[in-house]
C-alpha cells in the first residue's frame, strides 16, 4: 500500500511485517522514531506476540538480543553513533556466534566532536566485526532492505545491519510503498535456528576456543560472508518477483555505459550524485556512478567488473580513516588491483555538512581533468583551519580544538551547508 | 534458617547427616535423579569453591524446575574451567556471551521464552564476583530494575581469579591481591571501599534476594529452590572460597566458607521485596584473626609485629555485620 510516512516509519512497518518476536533498544538520534513507532505496535498488540524491552544501554540491547536469538526468537534492534560503539563488544559477540539478528543502524557521525548529524563513520567503524552490511539509498530501499535483511540474516546465520542515513532518511516524509503481509509471509518463511537453548535437547553455546581451531571457526566465518556474495543477489530477484522492484543486491549502475568516469558511493547521496552526472551527461561527459549497496561482504567481482572499463573512479564517501584517507577507496581499489585506473577519494558530509551539485560539479570537473588531489576534503574551509593551525603554532595553551574553529567561524547556530 | 529446625552435625564435624533428615530436606545431590548439570571433568583447581557452589546451585535450579533451565554465563572462571573447546561440562542448555552481560543475555533468553509460550522454561544467569559487582553491573541493576524472570547467581570468591587474583569490588580491606599488593604503609586492599551488591539488589525492591556460602550447601539449595518459586528478578550471592587466590589450603574451602560467616564478615540472610525475612545465626562468634590466618592474601597481617590494628578494623566490620543483622542468638 503507497504511504507518505517518515522513513522511520516505514522501517518500522517493514520491521513489523518481518513478525519480529524480540525487539529491544536504547534510544539515540536518529534511531529513536523508529523503535518509538515498533514499541507503540507492540504496545497496541498490533503487533504480537512481541516482547519489547527497554534497555539500559546499547550494550544490554545487543545482549539482551544475543540471549533471545539464542533462545530461537526473532530478533531486532536499532542504534546509531555512540550507540553502536557502546553495543561494540556484544556487536562482534553476535557474529562470532552466529545469531541472525536485524540491526537498523540510522548512521550518524562519531564524537567527539559530538554530532548528532549523519555521515557513515559509526557504520564504516564496524565494517570488520562479521556482519552483514546493506546501505539503502532510498526510504524504499531501506523498507526493503529490512524484509530483505531478516531471510540472509536467518539463512546464513549470520547478523545482518541495515544502513540507513540518519536524518536524510530516517526523518524524511516520502511516498513508500508497504506490503501486504502475505507478501511478505510468502517471501519470509518462520525462523528456524540453527542452534538454540532448549531443555530438551541442552547445547552449550559460546565455549573457549584456543588457537588449535581458532583459525577454522574464523575462516567459517568468512566463507559463510562470501556465500552472501551470491545470495544477496538471487535474494534481491526473489524480492523483485514477489514485491514487483528492485531493491538490494550488491551494487547498482547507473549510466555506466562507455563511462570514462565512474563515482562510487553508498546511501542517500546516490540520489544528489546521479542527479549531477544527468547533467554532466546532458553536456556529452561520458561519467556514470556506481552504488555499493553491500558493504559487507564487499562484492569485490562486480565492482571491478563495473569499474573496468573506465579511466578513473572517483569514490565519494562520507567516512575518514584518519591517517590514511578513505575506507570505502580502500576496498574498491582492492577491487581493481592490477588495473590501470586513476583514482581520486572524497571525503563529503561529514557530520552532516550537505553535499551539493554545485560542489559535486566542482570536483568532479576536476577529477575529469586528473586536476583532484589523491584524498580530497569537500568544502573543506581551508582558511579555518590554517587559522587553528596558526594558533596552536603560537600558543601552547590554544585550548580545545572545537571550541576553536566555532570560535572563528563566529556563529553559534550549526550550518549544514 | 528457616528450613532445618534441627541441627544434625555430630561431635567433633560439622557433617550434616542426610539419611536423618525427611525425603524433602535430603540434599539433591543425594538423590538418584540430581542432574549432574555441571558435570565432572572440568578444570577447576582443587577444593574449588565456585565448582561446587554452581553445581549444587544449578542442580538444586533444575531439581527446582524439573530440568527445565537455561543458563547464561559470564566470562570468569567458571565459564572457562567448564568449557574448554570442544568439551563442554554442562549438562544443561548454556551460553557463554561475554564478561559483563550476563544479566541481559539471560533477560532476551526469558523474554523469548515468554514470547514462544514457553513459561516452564526458567532462565538463570551467573558470574563471578567481579562479572557481577563491576563490569556487569550495569546490566544487573537493568535487569533487577525491569523485573526480568531471571535468577543471577553471583559466585564470589573475592577477586578477578580468571586473570590472575586482581581487586574486585567484593575484594575485602587488607586483602592481598595482584593489583592491591602486601607492601607499602597500607599492604592489601584499603578500607573504605568496595561494593554491597545483596544490599543494591534489595534497593531494587525485586522479590527475592539472598547470600550463601558452600559451607552450608542445604542452605544454598533452599534457597535456590525458594528462589525459583518467584517470578521476577531474584538474587543469590554466594561466598565462595578460592584456594588458589587466597592462598588457602584446598581442604580449607569449607571451613573457610564456615568461618566467613560464624565471624560476621559475610552475614547470611534473606529479603523479599525490600526487607531482610531471616539471618542464618551464629552458633558462637569467632575472632576474625581464625579467619584470616590461615589465607595467604592477609598473611601480612600476621609477620613478626601482628597488625592488631587492621586486624581489629577488620573486627569492627564483622561485629557491625553481626549488630546490623542480629546475627547472634539471643541465648548465645
Ligand atoms: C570486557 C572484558 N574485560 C576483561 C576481561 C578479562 N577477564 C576475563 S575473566 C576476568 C575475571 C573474572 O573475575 P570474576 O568475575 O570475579 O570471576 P572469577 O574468575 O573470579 O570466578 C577478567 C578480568 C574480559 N574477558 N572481558
Ligand atoms: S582460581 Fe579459584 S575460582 Fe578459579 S578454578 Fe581455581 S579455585 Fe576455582
Ligand atoms: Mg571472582
Amino acid at each position: 500500500m503507497l504511504k507518505q510516512i517518515e522513513g522511520s516509519h516505514g522501517v518500522a512497518e517493514a520491521v513489523a511485517l518481518a513478525r519480529p518476536e524480540v525487539i529491544c533498544a536504547y534510544p539515540i538520534s536518529p534511531q529513536t522514531h523508529i523503535v518509538e513507532a515498533l514499541g507503540e505496535m507492540v504496545k497496541t498488540g498490533a503487533l504480537s506476540p512481541c516482547e519489547f524491552i527497554n534497555v539500559e544501554s546499547e550494550f544490554a540491547a545487543m545482549s539482551v538480543a544475543i540471549g533471545a536469538s539464542a533462545a530461537g526468537a526473532r530478533t531486532y534492534t536499532a542504534t546509531a553513533s555512540q550507540g553502536l560503539l557502546f553495543m561494540v563488544e556484544a556487536v562482534y559477540n553476535a557474529a562470532g556466534l552466529g545469531l541472525p539478528i536485524v540491526m537498523t543502524v540510522a548512521n550518524r557521525a562519531i564524537g567527539a566532536p559530538i554530532n548528532i548529524w549523519n555521515d557513515h563513520t559509526d557504520a564504516m567503524s564496524q565494517r570488520d566485526c562479521g556482519w552483514i552490511q546493506l546501505f539503502a539509498e532510498t526510504n524504499q530501499e531501506a523498507l526493503d532492505l529490512h524484509i530483505q535483511a531478516f531471510r540472509l540474516a536467518e539463512e546464513l546465520s549470520l547478523p545482518v545491519m541495515v544502513c540507513m542515513d540518519g536524518f536524510i532518511l530516517t526523518h524524511a516524509y516520502e511516498r513508500m510503498d508497504v506490503p501486504e503481509q502475505a507478501l511478505v509471509d510468502a517471501y519470509l518463511p518462520p525462523y528456524e535456528p540453527r542452534q538454540v537453548l532448549d531443555p530438551r535437547e541442552p547445547v552449550s553455546i559460546g565455549a573457549m576456543v584456543g588457537p588449535e581451531a581458532f583459525t577454522e571457526v574464523r575462516y567459517l566465518a568468512h566463507a559463510k560472508q562470501m556465500s552472501a556474495i551470491e545470495r544477496i543477489p538471487q535474494l534481491a530477484q526473489e524480492f523483485r518477483a514477489v514485491f514487483g522492484r528492485d531493491s538490494g543486491g550488491l551494487v547498482r549502475g547507473y549510466r555506466l555505459e562507455d563511462a570514462e568516469t565512474v563515482v562510487v558511493a553508498l546511501g542517500s547521496v546516490l540520489g544528489t550524485i546521479k542527479d549531477t552526472v544527468d547533467e554532466l551527461r546532458d553536456r556529452g561527459v561520458k561519467i556514470g556512478v556506481l552504488g555499493i549497496t553491500s558493504f559487507r561482504p564487499f562484492p569485490l567481482a562486480a565492482v571491478r567488473a563495473a569499474l573496468a572499463g573506465a579511466k578513473r573512479f572517483v569514490v565519494l564517501e562520507k567516512s575518514l580513516a584518519v591517517g590514511i584517507g578513505g575506507i570505502v577507496a580502500t576496498n574498491v581499489r582492492l577491487a581493481l588491483d592490477g588495473l590501470a585506473l586513476k583514482g581520486y577519494t572524497i571525503v563529503a558530509g561529514l557530520g552532516g555538512r550537505a553535499i551539493t551539485r554545485a560542489s559535486l560539479h566542482r570536483v568532479f570537473g576536476e577529477a575529469i581533468a586528473d586536476r583532484l588531489e589523491a584524498v580530497h576534503f569537500l568544502d573543506l574551509q581551508r582558511e579555518r583551519v590554517a587559522r587553528v593551525l596558526e594558533r596552536e603554532e603560537a600558543v601552547r595553551r590554544s585550548g580545545p580544538i572545537a571550541e576553536g574553529i566555532l570560535k572563528d567561524l563566529g556563529t553559534v547556530a550549526s550550518r549544514i551547508g | 534458617m528457616a528450613f532445618q529446625p534441627v541441627k544434625f552435625y555430630q561431635t567433633g564435624t560439622f557433617t550434616v547427616g542426610n539419611r536423618l533428615l525427611d525425603e524433602q530436606q535430603r540434599s539433591v545431590q543425594a538423590q538418584e535423579e540430581r542432574s549432574n548439570s555441571l558435570n565432572s571433568g572440568h578444570r577447576a583447581c582443587q577444593g574449588c569453591g565456585e565448582a561446587l557452589g554452581a553445581r549444587y546451585a544449578i542442580d538444586a535450579a533444575m531439581h527446582a524446575t524439573g530440568n527445565q533451565l537455561i543458563a547464561a554465563n559470564a566470562t570468569g572462571c567458571l565459564e572457562v574451567f567448564s568449557t574448554p573447546y570442544p568439551e563442554s561440562s554442562w549438562q544443561i542448555p548454556w551460553i557463554h556471551s561475554l564478561f559483563g552481560n550476563a544479566a541481559a543475555v539471560a533477560s532476551g533468553i526469558a523474554a523469548a521464552l515468554r514470547v514462544k509460550g514457553r513459561g516452564e522454561v526458567r532462565v538463570i544467569a551467573q558470574g563471578g564476583d567481579g562479572g557481577t559487582t563491576d563490569i556487569g553491573f550495569g546490566c544487573l541493576s537493568g535487569m533487577f530494575e525491569r523485573n526480568d524472570d531471571v535468577l543471577y547467581i553471583c559466585y564470589d570468591n573475592e577477586a578477578y581469579m580468571n586473570t590472575g587474583v586482581q581487586r574486585s569490588s567484593a575484594t575485602p580491606p587488607a586483602a592481598r591481591t595482584a593489583t592491591t599488593m602486601a607492601v607499602g604503609a597500607q599492604p592489601g586492599n584499603v578500607f573504605g571501599q568496595g561494593k554491597n551488591v545483596p544490599a543494591i539488589a534489595m534497593a531494587h525492591d525485586i522479590p527475592y534476594v539472598a547470600t550463601a556460602t558452600v559451607a552450608e550447601l542445604h542452605d544454598l539449595e533452599y534457597k535456590v529452590k525458594k528462589a525459583m518459586g518467584f517470578h521476577g528478578a531474584r538474587y543469590i550471592h554466594v561466598f565462595v572460597p578460592c584456594p588458589l587466590g587466597w592462598g588457602a589450603a584446598s581442604q580449607d574451602t569449607i571451613k573457610l566458607a564456615r568461618l566467613a560467616k560464624e565471624t560476621g564478615l559475610f552475614p547470611v540472610f534473606e529479603a523479599e521485596h525490600g526487607e531482610v525475612t531471616s539471618v542464618s545465626k551464629i552458633r558462637r562468634p569467632i575472632p576474625v584473626e581464625e579467619y584470616l590466618r590461615p589465607q595467604k592474601r592477609f598473611a601480612h597481617l600476621f609477620g613478626q609485629e601482628p597488625a592488631a590494628e587492621v586486624i581489629a578494623r577488620l573486627q569492627t566490620i564483622a561485629d557491625r555485620n553481626i549488630k546490623k543483622f542480629g546475627l547472634l542468638d539471643a541465648a548465645a
